[in-house]
């Protein structure tokens, strides 16, 4: 799988403070790729750097092979977390005009725009101000600005903040209909549960420093710790229960089963596989629940940040 | 990709649209011409207001002066004479029936001593006009009286009486005077005045417009398309062309409403001005012939060049200033921490209009004058002050490449002090906080 986006040891400072410390991601083309990082980490830098908003102090950012340029912004979408729209300015007229600096024809925009209108229901606030609208509708118009040129790239930074649960997850069907179209998404957020839905690949940038990227199963598969959440039932759970504290790491879990068994998370010493734990404990009673425990982005974000202090 | 006709279009039509702006569109012209009426109404009430002045006059022979043609020209002051009373009683009288003034001749042994007792009594503090009339006639009348005492024909002095007015000529033959050169200077400040009218007016509204990104928070997308650069421009332009739009209408509509109310209420806003101004100018003795003088003027007037160097300089001057205010909205992120920068911005405007003023005036060449005609800041209104008096093309040029690519350089300048100043929400900025800013 090719790059469709390429930021190699990227370096910003501002004044003493360094935002970047030599930080590559390699976003695959056609991937949703989730930018984390604690609040300050530099996602935000680095996204802006990629818009041309500012530039790097030292390394190279490229967008399908080339080095950025000019051109280049026609080929992104960019939503920030810090958004708005002018005010006093007509919904349409202000659509056409966001539309044009992208670099579209006038015509071309409008023609767009009634399509993106029309899918999302708003074809009758062409004529009313943004003032006149709720947060949660000039959001729409915004996300609508966004992809209204048909970017590569798109980046959206906390895409889901201020729009209602229904929204929220209209916006997320469209982001995964355009990822089929064939853009590449760039999210960045601190939702972790939108992550592990939509993301494929994640890059957690900590204090400047990138400490963490790749494809998500293979973060997980590297993060996992070997451990498996058990529900077995015996004669004697008690008896059991030390029988296993003699063999393996255990420590008790809580899961929901309706049968009165003894529940654990047991993790595999050295040298065991998941088919010795098996064999044991069918050896032992009635193995009513066994589960790998995979850990959550949510999991790895805090370990990793934690190590990281 | 250029989107700078874009963003000009956007942001003319924005401010042209907008429901203050042309409310103001058609008020001020209202409010104005409203004041000038209701001033020039005012000061014809006052001048209307009619007066007796009693006159006792102890020597029986200075107050007959006041009873000629001369001093009746003036309708709305009547003169009474008293006779036969003492100054009490008159005193009395005059404030019984409410007159003006009681003015008082006392009767003294030479001219001399007249001249010096002479009183005037009134119950408030008289109008300095009246005074000042009552001045000249008593010394042109004293005047008279003492030369008749001396045995001198007073036809001679009359006639011999000169006025010199010296008539100045260059050596290529362009001819000036006194008139002249104060009418190029008083072009030059009109035009100074103008331009500080149309900063304080709409570089407000640029600083207002630099702002608006970063209050409604679309700052990052518009900055995502298109260069600090383009956008500051874009305003800087956009804006002017709205405020020239609006000073047009102000011109067009205000001299509509001024020929209608003239026509109207029959009040003579531009005539009585002007016909004051020529008997200024007549009374100061100065043997002026005023339509030759104006023929003249205007003969030694550089005419094409003045005109074409006002759009010139009243255009960059325009500019360069208001990509000043540019860089202050750059540099805050709402209006009420822009105090602090706009005193520094208008010193030296107001520098150029005085000294350049003064200088000019003193010698339209000089070092000072000169050097204020170059540096950008003040160009554009000592380089028109001086122009009516004659400034080498090559002069003007290079003052003009001066203003412009400062003009320039100011935008690049505030562009700079925009890309990181956008990034900053809610940080007040000092001066060095942006001086920090431009090594980003």
């Amino acid at each position: 799988m090719s790059s469709i986006l390429q930021a190699k040891d990227v370096v910003k400072k501002y004044g003493d403070y360094t935002a970047l410390n030599n930080v590559s991601i390699d976003v695959p083309k056609g991937s949703i790729f989730g930018l984390l990082g604690p609040n300050g980490a530099g996602k935000t830098s680095l996204i802006r750097i990629i818009n041309q908003i500012t530039a790097p102090d030292s390394g190279q950012v490229l967008l399908d092979g080339e080095p950025l340029q000019q051109f280049h912004i026609k080929d992104i979408g960019y939503m920030p977390e810090e958004r708005g729209l002018y005010k006093s300015m007509k919904v349409g007229e202000q659509a056409l005009y966001l539309a044009q600096l992208k670099g579209l024809s006038k015509k071309e925009a409008r023609a767009r725009l009634k399509y993106w209108f029309e899918k999302f229901e708003i074809s009758d606030w062409w004529n009313k101000k943004i003032q006149e609208l709720s947060k949660g509708m000039a959001q729409k118009i915004q996300f609508v600005v966004t992809v209204l040129h048909q970017p590569k790239l798109l980046i959206f930074d906390e895409p889901f903040s201020g729009f209602d649960p229904i929204n929220a997850n209209r916006i997320k069907d469209e982001i995964l209909q355009l990822r089929d179209e064939g853009a590449t998404v760039i999210f960045s957020t601190h939702r972790m549960e939108s992550v592990e839905e939509l993301c494929d690949h994640i890059a957690l940038i900590h204090k400047s420093n990138k400490v963490l990227d790749g494809k998500l199963t293979d973060v997980k598969r590297q993060y996992k710790s070997n451990t498996y959440q058990v529900g077995i039932g015996a004669a004697d759970n008690l008896q059991l229960r030390s029988m296993l504290n003699e063999k393996f790491d255990v420590t008790d879990a809580d899961f929901k089963s309706i049968n009165d068994d003894l529940k654990v998370n047991i993790q595999l010493k050295n040298g065991d596989t998941a088919n010795d734990l098996l064999s044991f404990l069918t050896s032992k009673g009635q193995v009513n629940h066994f589960v790998e425990v995979i850990p959550s982005v949510n999991d790895i974000f805090i370990q990793t940040v934690e190590n990281n202090n | 990709m250029n989107h700078l006709p874009l963003i000009i279009q956007r942001e003319y039509l924005t401010k042209v649209r907008n429901k203050s702006f042309i409310i103001m569109t058609f008020l001020s012209p209202l409010i104005f011409i409203g004041l000038i009426s209701l001033v020039v109404y005012l000061t014809q009430l006052n001048k209307n207001q009619e007066r007796t002045i009693s006159i006792l006059d102890e020597t029986g022979k200075i107050s007959e002066v006041f009873l000629t043609e001369n001093a009746q020209k003036d309708e709305m002051t009547t003169y009474k004479l008293l006779t036969g009373i003492t100054l009490e009683e008159a005193k009395k009288q005059v404030q019984e029936t409410e007159e003006y003034g009681l003015l008082h001749i006392r009767q003294m042994a030479s001219t001399e001593e007249i001249a010096r007792q002479i009183k005037f009594y009134s119950e408030d503090s008289p109008s300095q006009k009246i005074i000042s009339k009552l001045e000249a006639i008593l010394s042109r009348k004293l005047t008279q009286e003492t030369l008749l005492q001396n045995n001198v024909d007073i036809d001679v002095v009359k006639n011999s009486k000169m006025n010199v007015s010296i008539g100045q000529e260059t050596f290529t033959g362009e001819r000036t005077s006194k008139f002249i050169n104060y009418s190029k200077l008083g072009f030059g400040f009109a035009a100074g005045y103008l331009l500080f009218m149309f900063i304080i007016i709409y570089g407000n509204m640029i600083m207002r417009s630099v702002i608006e990104e970063k209050t409604n928070r679309i700052i990052e997308i518009i900055i995502s398309s298109v260069k600090p650069i383009q956008l500051l421009m874009g305003k800087i332009i956009g804006t002017s062309l709205a405020g020239i739009t609006q000073f047009l209408m102000w011109i067009v509509f205000g001299g509509i409403l001024l020929v209608i109310i003239s026509f109207v209420f029959g009040i003579d806003l531009i005539g009585s001005q002007a016909a004051e101004q020529q008997a200024l100018l007549a009374q100061q003795g100065a043997d002026v012939n005023f339509q030759v003088q104006i023929t003249e003027l205007i003969n030694s007037l550089p005419i094409v060049n003045l005109l074409a160097a006002f759009f010139i300089f009243f255009i960059g001057g325009y500019l360069l200033y208001s990509s000043l205010y540019a860089a202050i909205g750059a540099a805050v992120d709402n209006e009420t921490d822009t105090q602090q920068f706009m005193m520094p911005i208008l010193m030296p405007l107001i520098l150029a209009v005085y000294v350049g003023g003064f200088t000019v005036l003193d010698d339209p060449h000089g070092t000072v004058a000169t050097v204020f005609s170059y540096i950008p800041f003040t160009s554009p209104v000592v380089m028109l002050m001086r122009i009516p008096f004659g400034v080498p093309i090559w002069e003007q040029l290079i003052s003009i490449l001066l203003l412009y690519v400062t003009f320039v350089g100011t935008v690049w300048f505030a562009s700079k002090i925009y890309r990181v100043g956008i990034l900053m929400y809610g940080k007040k900025p000092s001066y060095k906080e942006i001086f920090k800013w431009l090594k980003y």
